[in-house]
C-alpha cells in the first residue's frame, strides 16, 4: 500500500504552482498534437487523395481540400487498373503477397518455436554454437545472398515463383523466430520441465502440454514481426520475380514507374493504401502485445 | 524374435534421446547454407573474374580497387555516414522527447503511442512514395503554398542535389522514431521511483531530473536502439528507391543501390559482390564491438553478483 502511495505522490510536474502546472500540461498536449500531425499527415494525405478527382490533384497537388469524394478509384485500383501489361489492378499482387507471407510466417514461426524450445530447455553440448550460427542470419545483409539465391532458385526450378520467395523468407525468418522464441523460453522455469520428465513426459509431450500453453505472447510477437517483415519486403520480390508474379511492394514500384502520360495519382494512392493495410491492421489489433514483447526483450 | 524387438526399442530410444538435436537439423542445415555457404560464395565471386555471368576463376582484388575508385561508390559510402548519423541521432532525439512527453501521465496514452509507432508497420515503399508526393514541388508542399497565394514559396529539397539527402533523413526519422520511443519509454518506466523522488526532494526541476538522473540511468537502452538503427541505416535500400531512386544525379545513392545496379543492371557481378562485402564489413564494424562490449558487461555482472 505504501508503495502505491509514493508512486501516486510522484508526479514530475507536481513541483510547481497550480498555474505553472496548467501551462506545463498545455505545452505537453500541444507538443503531442504537433507530433501527431507529423505522424498522421502521410496517412491522411493518402486517404484523402485516394477519393479525389484526378483533375483536382493535378491542379492543386496532394495537399488540398477535396472538392468531391468518390470510392470509384478504390474499385479501379483493386480490379481494373493496368500495371505492367496486366489490367487486373492490385488484386493479383495482393494475393501474391498473401500467398507469400502467410505460409512463410506460419512455417518459420512453428519451426522457431520448436528450435527455441530445443535450444533453451534441452541443453546439449554445442547448443550455444548452433544458436550463434542461427543468430548470425539476423545480421546478414540481403545483398550477400542475392546471387547464391538466384543460383539455388534456378537450379530447383523456383525462379520467378511465389514459392521461391516463400522459401527465401522462411529460411531468412528462421533466425529471427528461433532467437525470439529461445530467449522467451529461457524465462520458463527449468523445474517445470524437470518435474514433467520425472513424470515420464518426453520431448513432444512437454512441448504440447507445457511450452505451447505458455507461448501465445511470443507467438503473437513472432507472427506480427514475420508477417509485416515479409509483406513489406521489396528487394527479393524485385530481384526474383517479375510481371504477374510480383508481390505487391515490387508491383507498386513498377506501377509508379510505368506511367506514360498523366499519372492516375488517385488510383495510385488507393493502391498504396491497399498495400499498407494488412500489416497496419495486424499492428493495430496486436500492437499492444507486440510493444510489450519488443520492450521486454530490450529492457532486460 | 525377442532380439529384434529389443533392437527396435533401442533405435526408438536413441531417437528419443537425440530428439532435441534431430529437430534442429533442418534449421542448422539451412542456416549453415544461408550464413556460411552463401557468404563465402559471394566473397569468392567478389574476387572472381565474373562479369555478366558468374565465373569461378580467381581474378584478384581488382574489383575492390575499381569500386573504391568509382565516384558513385564513394558518394554512396559518404551518404551512408551522413544519413546514418543524422537518422540515428534524429530518431533518438525525437524518440526521447516523445517518450518523456508520454511519461507525464498524459491521458489516452495508448492512442498517442499507436500514432507514433504505426509507421513501423508500414513498408519503406509506401513510406517513400507518400513522402515523395509531399516533398515534390509539382505535387506537394510547394504547390500547396502557391495555391494559398504565396507564389514565391520554394520547397524543392527533393530535387536539390545538396538537400535531397535530408529528405531521406526526415522520412527515415518518421519511420523509426516511434520504435525508439517505445523502447525508451519502457526504460523510463523501469527507472526506480525512489531515485527520482530523492532528486525532486532535493529541489531539482523536472527538466533537470530527466537530464541528470533519469536519462543517464537508461543509457544502455540508447546504445541498443542506436545499434539497431545503425543496422537499418546500413541496409537501407527500399526507402531510397521509392523516395528518390538515388537521385538527383547520385546525391542520395546508398551502397545497397550500387550493389543492385552493378549486379543486375550493369552485369558486373564481381564488383557488385565486392560492394555487398563492403556492406557486410560496415555491419561488422558496428556489431562486433557492440557484441564484445555486451559479453564483457555480462561477465562483469556475473562477477559482481557471484
Amino acid at each position: 500500500m505504501a508503495e502505491v502511495d509514493t508512486h501516486i505522490e510522484f508526479d514530475p510536474l507536481s513541483t510547481g504552482s497550480l498555474r505553472r502546472r496548467i501551462t506545463s500540461k498545455a505545452i505537453i498536449y500541444g507538443l503531442l498534437v504537433l507530433f501527431s500531425i507529423y505522424y498522421l499527415a502521410p496517412l491522411a494525405i493518402l486517404l484523402m487523395n485516394s477519393m479525389r478527382p484526378l483533375e483536382d490533384i493535378v491542379r492543386t497537388g496532394f495537399i488540398d481540400i477535396p472538392s468531391s469524394l468518390s470510392s470509384q478509384y478504390w474499385v479501379e485500383a483493386w480490379g481494373t487498373f493496368c500495371i505492367g501489361g496486366t489490367c487486373e489492378g492490385v488484386s493479383r499482387f495482393f494475393m501474391n503477397s498473401l500467398l507469400m507471407a502467410v505460409p512463410a510466417t506460419i512455417i518459420s514461426t512453428v519451426l522457431g518455436l520448436i528450435n527455441g524450445y530445443a535450444l533453451s530447455k534441452w541443453r546439449f553440448k554445442g547448443a550455444d554454437i548452433l544458436f550463434g550460427l542461427i543468430t548470425l542470419g539476423v545480421f546478414l545483409p540481403a545483398q550477400m545472398t542475392l546471387l547464391p539465391w538466384a543460383f539455388v532458385l534456378g537450379s530447383i526450378g523456383l525462379s520467378n515463383t511465389i514459392s521461391g520467395l516463400v522459401l527465401i523468407h522462411t529460411i531468412q525468418g528462421l533466425s529471427f523466430t528461433t532467437l525470439f522464441c529461445r530467449n522467451y523460453f529461457l524465462a520458463v522455469p527449468d523445474d517445470l520441465i524437470k518435474a514433467a520428465r520425472i513424470d515420464g513426459a518426453g520431448f513432444w509431450r512437454i512441448f504440447r502440454r507445457i511450452i505451447l500453453p505458455l507461448s501465445p505472447p511470443i507467438i503473437i510477437v513472432t507472427v506480427i514481426w514475420q508477417f509485416t517483415g515479409i509483406w513489406n519486403e521489396f528487394l527479393f520480390g524485385t530481384v526474383f520475380t517479375s510481371g504477374a508474379n510480383q508481390p505487391i511492394t515490387s508491383a507498386l514500384v513498377a506501377f509508379s514507374g510505368s506511367g506514360t502520360g498523366v499519372r492516375a495519382y488517385n488510383v495510385e494512392a488507393a493502391a498504396v493504401i491497399m498495400s499498407a493495410l494488412p500489416p497496419l491492421v495486424i499492428y493495430v489489433v496486436g500492437g499492444k502485445y507486440f510493444v510489450r514483447g519488443l520492450t521486454q526483450g530490450a529492457v532486460k | 524374435m525377442p532380439d529384434s524387438n529389443t533392437n527396435k526399442r533401442s533405435v526408438t530410444q536413441l531417437i528419443q534421446d537425440y530428439l532435441p538435436q534431430i529437430v534442429l537439423v533442418p534449421t542448422v542445415v539451412a542456416m549453415a547454407m544461408y550464413v556460411v555457404v552463401f557468404s563465402l560464395w559471394t566473397l569468392w565471386l567478389s574476387v572472381s573474374t565474373s562479369t555478366l555471368l558468374p565465373d569461378p576463376s580467381f581474378g584478384g582484388f581488382g574489383e575492390y580497387v575499381a569500386l573504391w575508385k568509382s565516384k558513385r561508390w564513394t558518394v554512396a559510402y559518404q551518404n551512408l555516414f551522413i544519413f546514418g548519423s543524422l537518422y540515428v541521432l534524429g530518431a533518438l532525439f525525437i524518440g526521447t522527447l516523445l517518450a518523456i512527453l508520454i511519461d507525464q501521465r498524459v491521458r489516452f496514452e495508448a492512442v498517442w503511442r499507436t500514432i507514433f509507432l504505426y509507421p513501423l508497420a508500414i513498408s519503406f515503399i509506401v513510406t517513400g512514395t507518400v513522402w515523395r508526393w509531399i516533398f515534390h514541388p509539382q505535387t506537394g508542399v510547394e504547390l500547396a503554398l502557391h495555391d494559398m497565394g504565396w507564389l514565391s514559396a520554394q520547397f524543392n529539397w527533393i530535387t536539390d542535389r545538396d538537400l535531397a539527402l535530408y529528405v531521406v533523413v526526415i522520412t527515415g526519422i518518421w519511420h523509426a522514431s516511434g520504435f525508439a520511443m517505445a523502447l525508451i519509454l519502457a526504460g523510463l518506466r523501469a527507472v526506480d521511483g525512489d531515485t527520482i523522488k530523492a532528486a525532486q526532494i532535493d529541489g531539482a526541476s523536472m527538466a533537470r531530473t530527466y537530464r541528470r538522473v533519469i536519462l543517464p540511468s537508461i543509457w544502455p537502452i540508447f546504445l541498443a536502439v542506436a545499434v539497431v538503427l545503425l543496422q537499418f541505416a546500413i541496409k537501407t535500400y527500399d526507402l531510397v528507391v521509392a523516395l528518390t531512386q538515388g537521385g538527383p544525379g547520385v546525391s542520395t545513392t546508398v551502397p545497397a543501390i550500387v550493389v543492385y545496379d552493378l549486379m543486375f543492371q550493369r552485369g558486373q557481378i564481381a564488383q557488385g559482390s565486392a560492394a555487398a562485402v563492403m556492406i557486410l564489413v560496415a555491419l561488422a564494424v558496428v556489431l562486433i564491438p557492440y557484441a564484445l562490449y555486451m559479453s564483457y558487461r555480462r561477465r562483469g555482472e556475473e562477477n559482481t553478483h557471484g
